[in-house]
């Protein structure tokens, strides 16, 4: 397995490419809590955020509907939303008969469930857009600059470095246990679901005896390299003219979408 | 497939501000605990295993087990990164995996990682370090079955906090959510508990001294029985309850004023404190003025240091 088979990464030469991630991370950050803060049925304003986002789509040059073909991966959670079309009392629309109950949508319930799905709907497409146009070590750096601790932010370099080490590891495991479990066509292969359990625990047993020492390995190593408790980077951010202004639009745009939902 | 999403991670969009503020307050002071602790009683060594075993239980998640009628059990993990690599380093792990979650894959939202990290970091572990450490003097028999509970709750106490959290956000219905909540993740909770099981058993079996690497003073680990057992008592006492009474949980929460504090964004709150000689409609636009000003200030200070940054 290829070392970036998780990245979400497109590389291209735009503008959001050459951003400061810093700039990235948190323009990210302040437009999903811009979402969060939007009042129910301003439509107006979620109208505008999304042309905001279709702007950014426009400057990462990843074409137009990019974020929107990706957006679908937040829609199975909508279910969990989906009560407040019958629970908010307001005027009927339109009643269903399932299971010996009746189920009335009301108006202040669709308006609910409507905002809630536009609010995670646009703010999936930030995130999206957010790691399409950045590296993801440079996003972790983002981060440390950020003030967050350095353990974690090591911890989760660690894990992007290490992830498709360990996947190939266990797709290894997987194969294993697929060559094994040969059947003849229509009888089932090995034990019951408690037996199948166990083969699975006992790879998921396997696979962490096979990390630790991995990790044991890895620190030793390490310590050849002359680790002494730090990682260093040779790709020193710093923000430019650009960065500020790119900023400072985000920022204005993002207060605009406030005002515009607010009168 | 790479990579199948768990049905636990919120999106953004979900929750409040408001809920998503407080879980992030109460996450940031539990992993300030968490760093602090590692920092002292584990060395520079401990920063490549905990970054290992964060991809462990990130790829350990993709290991499956076929159920019935299509359906297969997985891991979530959180309380078999706490029972072999201790609790504060467990939940340093489960911290990684969900941001990279959240991150990389988009399951699970930015801004309610807080919430997310709650939910499936630091109560799994804590849960399932306290559970699996009151068999410490027990044979293998009685461990192994209490790491399978632990994990077992572990799960349940995630799916109740993210029900409650759903619920005082104002998304979903208390009555239907809990039940539907606790149902789907009892059945997923089972898949968690035996693979939880027989990877302990597999690992006691093979290399017993990995087991004692996490563990702590005994008075520490008498501390960690208790949380955990607070925490699990808690959710076998309240999941029942939530369940056939919705609407009790559902008063004393309105009586508390939970779900008023839940639902309005905090430039909601503000209004209702209003000053009797100034008005409503007086102190909303003090304050839309005041927020106006930051606003301009902060995008001046940003232009100005852009022209620092060129000159």
């Amino acid at each position: 397995m290829h070392f970036d088979a998780f990245d979400r990464y497109h590389d291209h030469d735009s503008f959001l490419h050459r951003l400061d991630p810093r700039v990235k991370a948190v323009v990210t950050v302040v437009f999903i809590v811009s979402n969060a803060l939007l009042p129910d049925g301003a439509w107006f304003a979620f109208g505008f955020a999304w042309v905001f986002m279709l702007l950014c789509n426009l400057l990462s040059k990843l074409g137009y509907a990019y974020t929107l073909k990706r957006s679908i991966i937040a829609l199975p959670f909508a279910l969990i939303a989906i009560t407040v079309l019958f629970s908010i009392p307001g005027k009927p629309l339109a009643t269903f008969h399932v299971l010996m109950s009746d189920f009335t949508i009301t108006d202040a319930g669709l308006l609910r469930f409507v905002s809630i799905i536009i609010r995670s709907w646009l703010s999936v497409q930030m995130a999206i857009l957010l790691v399409a146009v950045t590296r993801f070590p440079d996003l972790i750096h983002a981060l440390e600059h950020l003030r967050v601790p350095a353990i974690l932010t090591t911890i989760i370099a660690f894990l992007y470095r290490y992830l498709f080490v360990l996947t190939d590891e266990v797709f290894r495991l997987l194969r294993a246990r697929e060559s094994r479990s040969a059947a003849a066509a229509g009888s089932r292969s090995g034990g019951g679901v408690l037996w199948r359990a166990k083969v699975a625990g006992n790879m998921a047993g396997q696979l962490f005896l096979r990390s630790y020492e991995r990790s044991d390995r890895i620190y030793n190593a390490m310590l050849a390299r002359g680790y002494a408790g730090r990682l260093y980077t040779l790709n020193p951010h710093e923000m430019k003219s650009t960065d500020y202004y790119a900023t400072a639009f985000a920022i204005a745009v993002i207060f605009l979408i406030q005002l515009i939902g607010r009168f | 497939m790479l990579y199948s999403p768990i049905p636990m991670h919120i999106p953004d969009g979900f929750l409040s501000l408001m809920v998503s503020i407080v879980c992030w307050i109460i996450t940031i002071l539990t992993l300030a605990a968490a760093i602090s602790r590692t920092n002292r009683s584990l060395g520079e060594r401990q920063v490549p295993l905990m970054g290992v075993m964060a991809a462990f239980i990130f790829a350990a998640q993709m290991i499956n087990f076929p159920v019935a009628g299509g359906t297969s059990g997985h891991l979530l993990g959180g309380a078999l990164a706490a029972i072999v690599l201790g609790p504060w380093a467990g939940m340093l792990v489960m911290t990684a995996v969900i941001a990279v979650q959240a991150l990389l894959f988009q399951d699970g939202g930015l801004v309610v990682m807080g919430a997310n990290i709650l939910n499936m970091g630091l109560v799994t572990a804590a849960v399932g370090y306290g559970l699996y450490r009151s068999a410490i003097n027990q044979p293998k028999s009685v461990k192994l079955a209490l790491a399978g509970l632990a994990a077992w709750l572990s799960v349940m106490t995630g799916a109740l906090l993210t029900s409650l959290q759903l619920w005082l956000s104002g998304t979903s219905d208390l009555q239907i959510v809990i039940p539907a909540m606790l149902g789907v993740h009892a059945l997923i909770g089972l898949g968690e508990a035996l693979i939880t099981v027989f990877a302990v058993g597999f690992i006691m079996q093979t290399r017993p001294d990995l087991l004692g690497e996490g563990s702590e003073s005994s008075k520490a680990s008498r501390n960690w029985v208790f949380v955990g057992g607070i925490i699990s008592l808690l959710v076998v006492l309240l999941s029942p309850l939530a369940s056939s009474d919705p609407d009790g949980l559902e008063r004393v929460a309105m009586n508390m004023g939970f779900i008023d504090a839940g639902q309005s964004a905090p430039y909601q709150i503000i209004p209702d404190y209003t000053l009797p000689f100034l008005g409503e409609a007086a102190i909303s636009t003090i304050l839309a003025g005041v927020v106006g000003v930051v606003v301009v200030a902060f995008i001046i200070v940003l232009i100005g240091r852009g022209l620092k940054a060129k000159s």
